[in-house]
């Protein structure tokens, strides 16, 4: 898995906590290829799995993309995946990071959801 | 509102506030104390300068719920949690000017804390790898009338830098390149085909993460040693490679731009530390320049601040007294991963997105003051929020280009809000209050021992 900016993203980027962000930053793309497989056509959402965490997320295709690979706008559904080490850096390896996908029905969380369960993210 | 106060006027050459580009050919147009249409903007900048919803008054966060307060209240609460932390970190600072920057170095100082800026979760690791191995740099001016050859190593600038193109690297006429993208070679490198690499005249896809090995291939070949690399190196058959080599040793001025393609991926600060090494070598054979893809509009203004302030460009402890620079230990990630600090406050940025998902659950724990001009998801963990204005746009002050060329933003319309710097010296003004008001407490009980 691999994350970035997208057009989108960087356009909300101000403005998080409207819809538009989290439809801009909730995006898994995939190969056509992979797309296939996993089945994820008739709107299905994908969940994706690594050894930090858990994320379900709206899956698109990205012809761009070589197989076995996926790419996530930057933000908390991304970091989601991502763990706390820096290698002595600074920077946590936000980009290559192994992930596993199924297709799901769970829905994917809108922005204030995801900190919910956060201490004092009540407002 | 009156007639004459809906006129509309028009600023030119007005500075772009959201990427490392600070493109400063914006034309904005304003009706009233309101901006009305921004042009010459990509879709990014346009929407910053359009504005977003805001967060209206000061907050502090009381049973649960953010309640309105005044500055004065927030400014003191704020310097409240500060004084009594013992290692409070100040994080953000890449999207405010250095006038701020400046300020929050100081109230770092004061209440032995550490800054750190959205550098180490971004070109943190190319600062350590310039430190490490120098950088043979250029203004973007340069590289708009001088390069022949343009690369893009696991850069994206047709999203994250949508003018880059047009106003200084493939697309754009100058001095010596007046046929603009016609008389110029693109390479892009990459682990996916991005929308930049289907503008480039080669396009090489590597393997995730093996930037470093793809790298130290094409130093091989600069160097005149390709038999001893293998036939493929990070998925690319070696011809490839050799091409890649060629096209750069060819040129008459190239400009090599790298991303967090590189910063992001397994080798870190090394891959940088590579990538400079080949510029520099291919040096030997022509001329080469090589700069970061820097991301938000003043992360280099806090680097250089930081530098002329403390001597080091981020990461910075200043809980010993004196300032102490080791990332690894020092970033605000490794701190808050180790919970080795105890209260942060947030400049214009947004850890709780932009931080590993484990690091917000420690965030989450300790008291956040946060000053910023939008409601984010560090809103929602906040104790303390503190709205400012928006620099470029509500007021003015300097900032960084990418380049390292220092640029001064314009003040378009008022704000009902204070500067960053006015927020900040707000609180330092209650820290010193309250470091007085605790300095005569304690002094009758020192006179009587
Ligand atoms: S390229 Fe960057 S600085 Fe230029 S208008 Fe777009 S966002 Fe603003």
């Amino acid at each position: 898995m691999i994350s970035g900016r997208t057009l989108a993203q960087g356009a909300w980027c101000e403005s998080k906590m409207c819809d538009d962000f989290t439809k801009a930053a909730s995006l898994c793309f995939l190969s056509e290829g992979d797309f296939k497989a996993l089945n994820l056509s008739g709107g299905r959402n994908v969940l994706v799995k690594s050894a930090y965490g858990r994320v379900v997320m709206a899956p698109r295709i990205d012809k761009g993309l070589p197989p076995g690979m996926i790419f996530m706008a930057m933000g908390p559904w991304a970091n989601s995946l991502v763990g706390p080490d820096t290698g002595g850096c600074g920077t946590p390896q936000f980009k290559g990071i192994e992930v596993d996908l199924e297709p799901t029905d769970e829905p994917v969380m809108d922005v204030r959801s995801m900190f919910t369960n956060l201490r004092g993210a009540k407002t | 509102m009156s007639g004459q106060e809906m006129k509309t006027r028009v600023e030119e050459d007005v500075l772009c506030s959201f990427c490392g580009c600070l493109c400063d050919d914006l034309v904005v147009e304003i009706e009233g104390n309101k901006v009305k249409n921004v042009r010459h903007a990509c879709r990014l900048g346009a929407s910053k300068l359009m504005g977003h919803e805001r967060i209206r008054t000061p907050m502090i966060r009381k049973n649960g719920k953010l309640e309105e307060v005044s500055y004065q209240e927030a400014y003191d609460r704020a310097a409240q949690i500060l004084v009594n932390a013992k290692r409070p970190l100040l994080y953000g600072w890449a999207s405010t000017v250095c006038e701020a920057q400046k300020k929050g170095i100081l109230l770092t100082e004061m209440v032995g804390g550490i800054l750190d800026s959205t550098a180490t979760v971004c070109h943190g690791p190319s600062i350590l790898g310039i430190e490490e191995r120098g950088l043979s740099g250029a203004t973007l001016g340069q590289i708009k009338n001088r390069a022949d050859l343009i690369v893009f190593w696991g850069c994206n600038p047709a999203e994250a830098h949508p003018k880059h193109g047009l106003r200084y690297s493939t697309n754009v006429c100058g001095f010596f390149t007046p046929e603009g993208r016609k008389g110029r070679k693109v390479l892009v490198v990459d682990v996916r085909q991005t929308r930049t690499a289907k503008n480039a005249d080669k396009f090489i896809m590597i393997a995730t993460g093996s930037d470093f090995e793809v790298l130290s291939a094409l130093r091989m070949f600069v160097a005149g040693k390709g038999e001893f690399v293998p036939e493929k190196v990070g998925g690319v058959p070696k011809e490839e490679l050799f091409e890649a080599a060629d096209m750069m040793k060819a040129a008459k001025f190239g400009a090599f731009f790298f991303g967090l393609g590189i910063t992001h991926s397994r080798g870190r600060s090394k891959n940088v530390g590579n990538a400079l090494a080949l510029i520099a070598e291919l040096n030997a054979h022509t001329k080469f320049v090589v700069m970061p893809m820097r991301g938000h509009y003043n992360v280099a203004g806090i680097g250089q601040v930081a530098a002329w302030e403390t001597g080091f460009p981020m990461s910075i402890d200043f809980s010993r007294g004196t300032a102490y620079f080791n990332p690894g230990e020092t970033a605000a990630c490794d701190v808050l991963s180790r919970e080795d600090t105890d209260a942060v406050m947030v400049v214009a940025s947004d850890p709780a997105s932009n931080f590993p998902r484990g690091i917000v659950e420690n965030l989450a724990k300790v008291p956040v003051i946060q000053i910023d001009p939008y409601e984010n998801p560090t809103t929602l963990l906040a104790e303390v929020v503190i709205p400012s204005a928006i620099a470029g746009v509500e007021c003015e002050g300097t900032a960084y280009r990418m380049d390292g060329l220092a640029l001064r933003m314009k003040k378009l319309v008022n704000s009902p809000h204070p500067s960053d710097e006015g927020v900040l010296n707000g609180i330092i003004e209650s820290v010193k209050k309250l470091r007085g008001t605790e300095a005569e407490a304690k002094a009758p009980n020192e006179a009587s021992a």
